[in-house]
């Protein structure tokens, strides 16, 4: 098996599948019904990538797992996913800066992915980063409209901004694994991400009348980890409630 | 809320369609954030489709009660209706 490309794998998987899971707690309580919509359609977006990389990872990984073993039946610390996104979904600022962070993050990723020297990697990223495109059109517009809105909206926003920041550091921290496939022509290095997402990021919360946070802000190591498997308390609550019904069921076909 | 988030009615035209049809209404606060609302409530994001919104407030419509006179279509005055010509075999869809 090749164990660092299944980790990477995972990693890619799973920051889909628990921004989808985090979304989906959304469901009926949006501000209106159409934002509703939005964040589910965002979430079933996320879903459908979540499952082709597990799907692609089980197959690398030749152990007979396919996705909903690997989603339903791996402990918090087997998960990959980035930080970021296993956050609480607080307010509507701070799900809107967390997805916007991720979205930009991700849209650069993909870009590069879908030059990818694995050709099964390439077609996810090809497909994905449609639906990306779209992620990032909505949150940048969401964090201008929150930002520029009232004075209220434009505290909230950038408590929320000053919040998520801290776990931006982590998306652009490599390790062994990113190097490894980097060099491979499969991945990418995501300290390479960092100029075009810090562009992006900038120019949208100018816009938003926001301040953008310190560098340094990001940088602290407890806010990382989440890629090699060390999380926040919040990821064991998810898991928890995602996993409850396969784990009570073992086995059972649906 | 009708006032910040005015409504909006939303003109679709599918990949293979000739002209936009009227699909339905949202609310939202302007044109962008119509069209984004549009794409997700109603397209599911078919590609190469076009999406129209329009506020509400900007359509002016026929009332019920001009029926007769607006669209009574002169059934018995049949030098009305162009139908005295012969089409050439060439012109198939007419």
């Amino acid at each position: 098996m090749d164990k660092p490309f299944f980790e990477y794998l995972l990693r890619l998987g799973d920051s889909s599948l628990i921004l989808s899971q985090r979304l989906g707690e959304w469901t009926g309580h949006g501000p209106i019904l159409e934002e509703d919509l939005a964040l589910t359609n965002t979430a079933l977006d996320l879903l459908g990538q979540a499952r082709m990389w597990l799907t692609l990872a089980g197959e690398v990984e030749g152990a007979g797992r396919d996705e909903d073993a690997l989603a339903y039946l791996r402990d918090t610390h087997e998960f990959r996913n980035v930080l970021l996104v296993e956050r609480d979904n607080g307010n509507y600022a701070d799900t809107m800066a967390r997805q916007f962070l991720f979205d930009v993050w991700h849209y650069f990723l993909l870009q590069r992915l879908e030059k990818s020297a694995d050709e099964r990697v390439a077609a996810i990223a090809a497909k994905a980063i449609k639906e990306v495109t779209y992620h990032v059109r909505r949150s940048s517009d969401m964090v201008v409209r929150l930002g520029d809105g009232t004075a209220e909206s434009h505290a909230k926003m950038q408590a929320a901004i000053d919040d998520a920041w801290r776990f931006t550091g982590e998306l652009f921290a490599d390790d062994a694994i990113d190097l490894d496939l980097a060099s491979r022509g499969i991945g990418c290095e995501l300290s390479a991400l960092r100029q075009p997402w810090l562009a992006h990021v900038r120019e949208v919360l100018e816009e938003a009348t926001l301040t953008v946070p310190d560098e340094a802000a990001a940088n602290h190591l407890a806010h990382r980890g989440g890629r090699q498997g060390r999380h926040t308390e919040q990821l064991g609550y998810v898991l928890a409630e995602m996993q409850y019904l396969p784990r009570a069921y073992p086995g059972a076909t649906w | 809320m009708s006032k910040d988030w005015p409504l909006w009615e939303v003109f679709i035209r599918s990949q293979h369609g000739l002209a936009h049809k009227h699909v339905g209404s949202l609310h939202a606060p302007d044109a962008e954030m119509a069209i984004n609302h549009a794409r997700d409530v109603y397209t599911r994001r078919n590609e190469g489709l076009s999406i129209w919104v329009v506020r509400a407030s900007d359509i002016s419509a026929s009332s019920p009660g001009d029926k007769d006179p607006l669209f009574e279509p002169s059934n018995s005055k049949v030098y009305r209706h162009p139908t005295f010509f012969p089409m050439p075999e060439e012109i198939k869809h007419m």
